[in-house]
């Protein structure tokens, strides 16, 4: 009896070894982390591939415009003939004045729902709402671009009297709508991290609760939350279709946002849809806004990074 | 047993109908719960549950998993309401209100008793913070009055030696028992009149455990506590009263050395015995 269920035991045993010394078996083992390594190399020799593609380019058009003239210019003139001016100033303010109204409008919209969505909706209320930013998340953004454009700008021409057809604070606040979801979506995550506990401490307390909200939760989502607002700003300053729609192309050095004004990414989709000849001022020009584009977003993107670490409530 | 509980009844009910003079038993009873029944949907959890609650004693709540001690504890500052699907029937008067009006606000109740929970809860702040939350909340705010609170309770947790010298830390580095004594202390703060504590020790070691059950006899000479328990010896240590708790329903109710010497009814003496439970 004993020693049949040894012999059992050891032929399963036997099974396990034969099927762990199968070929393929072995060739997989050894095969899998390479091809997960060049799968993961990939994006990261494409991200190299990009930004060399952009330090060249951007190199080749410092060849004919002064770097300070570049970075410290305040007029945008690349197409005004005999004498093209290219001071990125007017264009940083473009996507500057979008990027700051688009930020007034979805922080204190979208901290507060995810707040409501976290502490207060039911889970009937969740489940009903949280499907509907996303779909709002998923909206194409050149949908976004005409809604500002034929629905929001003609609203805020009745309400602001010499409100231009294109203008800064239609995108901006569209914009606003577009990132909205973004910080909704990821504050809310931070705060039902939170464990129940930590509410109940409170509560237990005497808090009411709100001020289990702002008081304690808050607090300890708050590296979440402001990651998730650097977030969308990076989102914000490249977003692209909305304001070439909708903000014009006029690059203005100033802190009017009823006139038309020019973001960096709306002149290089004005370019890219236009005839500037390959090897061009203006062609090279595109990169060097690129360039300056892309130092824009990955500050923010190492902000977020260092902020969700440094101010993390850790529990 | 029945006979028992009928007397914890009748001497409840003459507190309360108040024939004699408040003053003579009014510092006697603070929590009286008057046949509660509670339902989580269709469970029924608690079932006609009547005690009284002594000032100044410590109450310990025994009984098996799942017996209904904890959703008690719970009800006695209305944290089971958390749970949305709770129904309760009943009174229990708290200082002769009874807490289950509609009418009786939350936090108000919830200041005057407070709760230590099972795994300790601190706030991820600094010990201070921890410690002033409470009273912050409820309005103070000059830093002298906070200063003088903070010692008090950390002092009144007997905590204050460990952490004088780190207030500006964060408490989450601080040991599983320390932890647990910034909940007491934070509790503390508000200067309850009754603490709550569920479980507070069963997340902690030994030594740790010894130093929260001694805390609980030097606080009930101002506090009357009420702790629930899953460990027999330690609510035979240190408190003052036992309720015996079994699918809902008190078993049996007395004088701490009475449960454990000479308890009344067999499935009590079963389960403090180890027999089942």
């Amino acid at each position: 009896m004993v020693s049949q269920k040894e012999n059992k035991s050891s032929s399963v045993q036997q099974l396990i070894a034969n099927s762990r010394n199968h070929k393929t078996k072995k060739i997989v083992e050894k095969a899998m982390p390479a091809l997960l390594f060049s799968a993961a190399l990939i994006s990261i020799l494409t991200t190299f591939g990009i930004v060399f593609t952009l330090i060249f380019e951007t190199f080749e058009f410092f060849k004919r415009v002064s770097i300070t003239d570049f970075l410290f210019g305040t007029q945008w003139l690349p197409f005004s003939g005999k004498e093209p001016l290219f001071g990125i100033l007017p264009l940083i303010a473009g996507t500057l004045k979008v990027t700051l109204i688009a930020v007034i409008v979805a922080v204190p919209f979208g901290i507060g729902s995810a707040i409501y969505l976290s502490e207060y909706a039911s889970e009937k209320a969740r489940r009903t709402i949280k499907p509907i930013l996303e779909v709002l998340a998923g909206v194409p953004t050149i949908v976004y671009g005409f809604f500002a454009l034929t629905f929001v700008t003609p609203i805020l021409q009745e309400l602001i009297p010499g409100l231009k057809i294109f203008n800064a604070l239609s995108p901006g606040i569209v914009v606003g709508v577009m990132i909205l979801p973004m910080i909704t979506s990821l504050s809310e995550d931070a705060m039902s991290s939170v464990p129940n506990s930590m509410r109940e401490g409170a509560l237990a307390v005497g808090a009411t609760k709100f001020e289990v909200a702002i008081k304690v939760v808050l607090p300890a989502a708050l590296s979440g939350i402001i990651a998730s607002v650097v977030l969308a700003i990076s989102r914000a300053i490249g977003e692209t279709m909305i304001v070439s729609l909708a903000g014009g192309s006029t690059p203005k050095f100033d802190l009017n946002v009823t006139d038309s004004i020019q973001t960096m990414t709306a002149y290089i989709v004005q370019v890219s849809t236009g005839d500037a000849g390959y090897g061009t001022t203006i062609y090279y020009s595109i990169y060097s806004v690129g360039f300056t584009l892309f130092i824009f977003t990955l500050v923010m993107n190492l902000l977020a990074h260092y902020i969700s670490k440094r101010f993390r409530e850790v529990y | 047993m029945v006979l028992k509980i009928q007397e914890e009844k009748t001497f409840v009910k003459k507190i309360q109908t108040g024939a004699k003079p408040v003053t003579e038993v009014a510092g006697n009873i603070v929590y009286d719960t008057r046949n509660l029944n509670l339902w989580y949907g269709d469970h029924h959890g608690l079932k006609d549950v009547n005690l009284g609650i002594y000032e100044n004693e410590v109450t310990a709540i025994i009984g098996p998993s799942g017996c209904g001690k904890s959703t008690y504890l719970k009800t006695l500052n209305r944290m089971v309401e958390l749970v949305p699907i709770v129904r309760t029937s009943g009174e229990i008067l708290y200082r002769e209100r009874n807490i289950l009006d509609k009418d009786y606000t939350v936090e108000e109740l919830r200041t005057r008793v407070g709760m230590v929970f099972q795994k300790p809860n601190p706030f991820p702040k600094s010990i201070y913070d921890n410690i002033a939350y409470g009273p912050r909340i409820h309005g103070i705010k000059n830093k002298k009055i906070l200063d003088e609170i903070v010692e008090k309770s950390l002092r009144g947790a007997a905590i204050w030696d460990e952490v004088k010298d780190r207030l500006n830390q964060n408490a989450y580095g601080l040991s599983g028992g320390q932890q647990q004594r910034i909940c007491i202390a934070r509790c503390l703060a508000v200067e309850p009149d009754v603490i709550l504590m569920d479980e507070p020790t069963s997340a902690l070691d030994p030594i740790s455990t010894l130093k929260v059950e001694e805390l609980v006899q030097e606080l009930k000479k101002d506090y009357s506590i009420v702790i629930v328990t899953h460990n027999m010896q330690q609510a035979a240590r240190i408190s003052d009263r036992t309720a015996f708790f079994l699918s809902g329903e008190v078993i049996e109710y007395d004088k701490t050395d009475v449960i454990f010497q000479t308890p009344a009814d067999q499935r009590t003496e079963d389960y403090i015995s180890g027999r089942f439970g």
